[in-house]
């Protein structure tokens, strides 16, 4: 490895070529403070922005300071990292940045967790010496994301992950010199725009620019009304995160004390999207195994590959961007809709619950969520399957109002019956779960033979686009994976140009997948974080009894009662769903 | 020039055709046709003259006379007094505003005298549209002495030992660029030429391009045929209509010569050139925001390096050079780089060319030899200052460029010697202003350009400028404190510190050198709440001097506002807070009775 020698703060360190000031410095214990700058190395896009001007340096024998996350370090480069010119600069710099920005802190949701606020307090800004204009922009409210334009600062770090990493497109810098801002084109709402809802752009926005639309409220006053029985699931990515906002290590399971909270809270039954995972799995796998029979047999008007349908995020995609593959995914619903469709029927059958009179809350990873459990498709007479998904950092929140200590939450169980799960269902919550819960159902359906091992490492990871071949009692069965919206799209490049051939495709719209989503605590960009997540998922699902979607007893019991067998014609109406082509404009 | 004796020239450069030189084109044409001449005299619309102060200018040959404030009804005189009877139109030539004299050879005028023409050796002299003229002036030979006698090792060579720096501002040594990209290795390589003219008053590249396109064409297939790309860029801002047509016209005329595609003079090598229209944003004069913009992408610079040369347009070696520095290039080759560096200061050779505007008798378009002294510009060439007002400052190198003084006045303009008094060369615009401009006022009306072309990417210049400019308003509407220049300053020199490119860490040079050389100014706005030169209007105050005032009612019926009371034949009072000061009454006034304070 070619290394070079240079001084950081007076202290000779060696490097290796070709890295930034910043890396160089933050690889020998120095903290330069950043802004627009993003660590995305493990999403492979190298991100120099070099916009907010924070990060300057002085190095000897150069004019002007030097952006350490945009300059190559030099061999024999001399850096202050800290020295009074660079201070002063910074200070400037960030008074600037304040002056151009509402001073509502204490009311701003993003209050205490916001990246300028701990920078002004890093650099201990405690006048603003040049103050005037303040740029004022309209306030664009979607479905699942609100934009406070007032706010944006112009790190531009929402664009690199709309352009870059998903290859969305909606957010880019509009207008020039103090007007300019990050918005959609022609400062379009986001809901008239091609957005997917993914929520990266809130997962990464350092201010209260870009935020989740907030429904806590509407499920405090759900939880208050006695007429009505409200009911919650909770995504299996949820359990892996919540706990770092109430400040544990990144991937501590806390599922015993995510029911206690819930169950605190006021819900009246406590349930687990996992058992939608597992019904998922049940609908998917047998839609793929039909799909793959059919498609063996020599029938000419089976499409292969099947994709995944559970990521409402990645259907809006190939709805607005890859309408002629929309007959491709998977019809099957995402388990927070099947689960809300099995407890407005079955369940509230079962307890003989009117449907108005029931409330479906969702706590989820996702702000996509939330604009899913809205579409059309998942109402019955106006009434949705899901009333209201929140996101893990809305749930963190009204725990915190609740004045619950989680910490010292004891672990309790979900309720039965749409409380039991697999480890299948857990493992949704990660890039490669979807694909592998369905294959441990899918092989032993296909084969009748029981699976040699239940863990497919071959499926998991954290690379971008991974592809695998499993074999399915002598038929190879050709899987890929794609995390990151951008990474799905370089994979339906290449099914399109034939490239590639797949039989069946796992797609999540977030990089790392639903315990990477825009509703999870922040992570700063962190991967190190997703990693412990991911562990922790599979750590969840080696601790449980049951495996295989297909061995859930309250599954089994399910398809008994009331659903008949999967894809029969009830589970049909209730399970399945269709997709639309957005590319005329509506995105509605 | 063919078979014809007599030649008029008439102005064809944005200027000129602004006067009606189109119109005066069809009177001469007209006239001359009514008198016979058709087969002894042509008309040719030439680029420009240079001389803008007294456009349109038509120029006779051969005997050379220089008709200046043309307009179409001068036409018939032209014909038939010049051309008929042989006698110069006296109304119409130059007259010497010293000695009063009239001088009908251009080369007798002073504003020509000092002037060393290489970069404008063509503008007005030949009919940009014309191939023919070009070549009869030398044109292409450069081009086929390199791809004949020359590799392009011994043409960067030349290139280096002229000693030729960039026009465009940063001054960058022209050969070494050309080496640097010629040493990148890639499958695909550019050449591009920046017309992303923008300074405030420069119009440098548009006259070259407008007045001798070829020039511009020549030089980069020469820099092609260095560099090893076949394939030439022209960025340029779509407000210039006039030069895109002209070269337009000049691009499909050397392919059709075969000066231009593939193999071109049957050397094997290959050369294509295209237009790219930008939307006129001055910062995509930086050489990555430009490239930026023709890849389709938001007008906006980053960081550096990579430079072009490494990685450009597409990702691929890009040299990117401005017009006047390309202009150059085919006069070098030609008379070599031992001529062209005799002329010029130690590390600045060859001319350059300058826009001079303001308040100056001769404003229009002159190039000189590096190393000429601002006062021999100013007075000699520009003729002073105008109306006989005293010189005050000069701003060079436009927005980013700072004012100087009169102390500057002996200095020789060069590269390091601009940088050095606290201005820059920049692409060349000159502006003098004289004792009656306020220099908070000017600093102020450059900062509000630059807050305009700001692209908004980096914090200290999107803000920071913004900033600047709300103190300097401030100060001119009569709310500055003391403490707000020590602001100024401060602030001047983070922005310069950390922006990301050269428009952010220039933009703040007209404030620094104005408080620099003219902070007396400065304190009289914020101490005395006083504008020495009368121009900041919130700190002007019209008074009526009861003592002169008759009563008139003359200021009352003309006042927009109102402010002004008064019984006929009584004296009449100024309501200071209705006042808009915008001095009507002033003007009126026919006892002198109004008093400006």
């Amino acid at each position: 490895m070619d290394t070079i020698l240079l001084t950081i703060d007076n202290k000779p360190v060696v490097v290796k070529k070709g890295i930034t000031i910043l890396e160089a410095a933050s690889s020998t214990g120095v903290h330069i403070p950043t802004l627009c700058h993003m660590k995305l190395d493990d999403l492979n896009i190298e991100n120099r922005p070099g916009g907010c001007r924070i990060c300057v340096v002085e190095v000897e024998g150069r004019r002007n300071l030097a952006p350490a996350c945009c300059t190559e370090v030099a061999d024999g480069m001399v850096i202050n990292s800290h020295s009074i010119r660079v201070i002063n600069a910074r200070q400037t710099v960030l008074e600037l940045i304040l002056s151009d920005h509402p001073a509502d802190c204490l009311i701003c949701a993003k209050s205490g967790k916001c990246d300028l606020q701990d920078m002004a307090h890093h650099l201990g800004i405690r006048e603003i010496h040049y103050k005037g204009e303040q740029s004022t922009y309209r306030e664009d409210t979607s479905p699942a994301i609100i934009r406070d334009v007032d706010k944006c600062i112009m790190c531009r770090r929402c664009e690199m992950m709309c352009n870059e990493v998903q290859t969305v497109g909606v957010l880019s810098a509009i207008n020039r010199g103090f007007n300019a801002v990050v918005s959609p084109a022609f400062e379009m709402n986001l809901d008239h725009s091609v957005c997917t809802y993914c929520g990266q752009c809130v997962a990464v926005c350092p201010t209260g620019a870009l935020t989740e639309v907030d429904q806590t409220a509407h499920v405090v006053r759900a939880l208050s009304d006695s007429s009505k029985t409200v009911i919650v699931q909770t995504a299996p990515a949820v359990r892996a995160a919540l706990g770092e906002e109430f400040d544990m290590d990144p991937g501590t399971l806390v599922t015993g004390k995510l029911a206690a909270a819930l169950r605190r809270l006021g819900f009246d039954y406590v349930f687990d999207t996992d058992f939608a995972a597992d019904l998922t799995i049940m609908e998917e796998g047998t839609e793929m195994l039909n799909r793959l029979s059919r498609f063996l047999e020599g029938d000419k008007s089976v499409k292969l590959p099947i994709l995944t349908s559970c990521c409402p995020a990645w259907v809006k995609f190939f709805e607005h961007q890859f309408p002629q593959l929309k007959d491709i995914p998977s019809t099957a619903r995402s388990p927070q809709q099947m689960f809300g469709s099995i407890a407005k029927t079955y369940f509230a059958e079962k307890m003989g619950i009117k449907r108005e009179d029931l409330v479906v809350v969702s706590i989820m990873p996702c702000v996509a969520k939330k604009y899913e459990c809205g579409r059309d498709e998942f109402k019955v007479n106006d009434n949705p399957d899901v009333d209201y998904a929140i996101t893990t950092r809305e749930l963190a929140g009204l725990i915190k109002l609740a004045n619950i200590n989680f910490s010292r939450l004891p672990n309790e169980e979900f309720d039965l019956p749409l409380g039991e799960s697999t480890g299948a269902g857990v493992i949704f919550g990660t890039t490669g779960g979807v694909i592998e819960a369905a294959v441990r159902t899918a092989y032993e359906l296909y084969t009748k033979k029981p699976l040699p091992k239940l863990d497919f490492n071959e499926l998991r990871g954290m690379d971008g686009i991974r592809q695998a071949t499993i074999d399915f009692g002598g038929f190879p069965l050709k899987i890929g994976i794609a995390h990151g919206l951008g990474n799905a799209r370089k994979l339906l490049a290449k099914i399109e140009s034939g490239e590639s051939e797949f039989h069946a495709i796992e797609i999540m719209s977030c990089p790392g997948g639903c315990i990477g989503g825009g509703g999870q605590p922040y992570h700063h960009g962190n991967a190190e974080i997703l990693k412990k997540r991911q562990m922790a998922i599979y750590q969840e699902d080696s601790n449980k009894k049951i495996r295989k979607s297909h061995e859930n007893p309250y599954i089994i019991q399910l398809y008994e009662e009331f659903l008949g067998k999967p894809m029969s014609e009830k589970a049909h109406h209730l399970l399945h769903t269709q997709y639309f082509d957005r590319t005329s404009g509506s995105s509605h | 020039m063919t078979d014809y004796k007599i030649h008029l020239l008439i102005c064809g450069g944005t200027g000129c055709k602004a006067a009606e030189s189109d119109e005066i084109k069809k009177q001469l044409k007209h006239w001359i046709e009514e008198v016979g001449l058709e087969d002894e005299a042509q008309v040719v619309f030439t680029g420009c003259f240079g001389f803008c102060e007294k456009g349109p200018i038509v120029k006779v040959l051969p005997d050379n006379t220089f008709y200046v404030g043309v307009t179409p009804a001068d036409a018939e005189d032209i014909v038939k007094e010049h051309l008929i009877k042989g006698r110069t139109v006296p109304r119409l030539l130059y007259k010497d505003p010293i000695t009063n004299q009239q001088i009908s050879d251009s080369k007798g005028m002073d504003f020509y005298k000092k002037q060393t023409r290489i970069a404008l050796r063509n503008c007005g002299f030949i009919n940009p549209e014309s191939i023919d003229e070009y070549i009869s002036r030398d044109g292409y030979a450069a081009m086929g002495k390199c791809l004949t006698e020359y590799s392009p090792e011994e043409t960067i060579k030349e290139i280096k030992e002229s000693g030729l720096r960039g026009r465009g501002g940063g001054g960058f040594p022209t050969g070494l660029k050309w080496e640097i990209t010629r040493k990148s290795e890639a499958d695909q390589k550019y050449v591009v030429c920046n017309a992303d003219e923008g300074d405030p008053g420069a119009f440098m590249d548009r006259s070259i391009l407008e007045g001798d396109p070829h020039s511009v064409i020549e030089a980069m297939a020469i820099c092609g045929y260095c560099i090893g790309a076949d394939k030439g860029l022209v960025y340029i801002r779509a407000e210039y209509p006039l030069a895109i047509e002209r070269l337009k016209t000049a691009l499909n005329q050397a392919r059709e010569y075969g000066l231009l595609g593939d193999d071109i003079l049957g050397t094997g090598f290959n050369f294509e050139i295209e237009i790219r229209l930008g939307a006129g944003a001055f910062v995509c004069g930086e050489e990555t925001a430009l490239i930026h913009s023709m890849e389709g992408l938001r007008g906006e610079p980053t960081f550096k390096p990579p430079f072009p040369s490494v990685s450009g347009y597409l990702g691929k070696p890009t040299n990117v050079n401005n017009v006047e520095t390309f202009a150059n290039i085919p006069v070098i080759i030609n008379k070599g780089a031992s001529w062209f560096n005799k002329i010029g200061t130690e590390n600045s050779k060859g001319t350059k060319v300058f826009a001079l505007a303001g308040k100056i008798n001769n404003v229009g378009l002159i190039e000189v030899p590096m190393g000429t002294t601002l006062r021999e510009v100013i007075y000699d060439i520009g003729g002073g200052i105008k109306d006989g007002k005293g010189f005050k400052s000069v701003q060079t190198g436009g927005p980013s460029g700072g004012c100087l003084t009169k102390d500057f006045l002996d200095t020789p303009i060069d590269y390091d010697n601009l940088l050095a008094a606290g201005s820059m060369m920049g692409s060349g615009g000159m502006i003098v202003m004289d004792e009656g401009d306020c220099m908070v006022g000017i600093a102020k009306f450059y900062l509000e350009f630059t807050l305009e072309e700001s692209c908004g990417k980096c914090s200290p210049c999107r803000i920071g400028n913004k900033r600047l400019y709300e103190i300097l308003e401030k100060i001119t509407n009569g709310n500055g404190e003391e403490v707000d220049i020590e602001r100024l300053k401060l602030l001047s020199n983070v922005i310069k510190d950390t922006s990301l490119c050269g428009l952010g860490q220039t933009s703040p040079n007209p404030v620094l050198s104005t408080i620099l050389n003219f902070e007396d100014e400065y304190l009289a706005h914020v101490n005395e709440k006083k504008c020495p030169s009368g121009q900041c209007k919130a700190l002007l105050k019209y008074d009526i001097i009861e003592d002169l005032c008759t009563g008139c009612t003359l200021c009352f019926r003309n006042c927009p506002v109102g402010a002004i009371t008064g019984e006929r034949r009584q004296p009449h009072y100024i309501d200071q807070l209705l006042c808009i000061k915008c001095g009507v009454c002033y003007e009126k006034c026919k006892f002198n009775a109004i008093k400006l304070s």
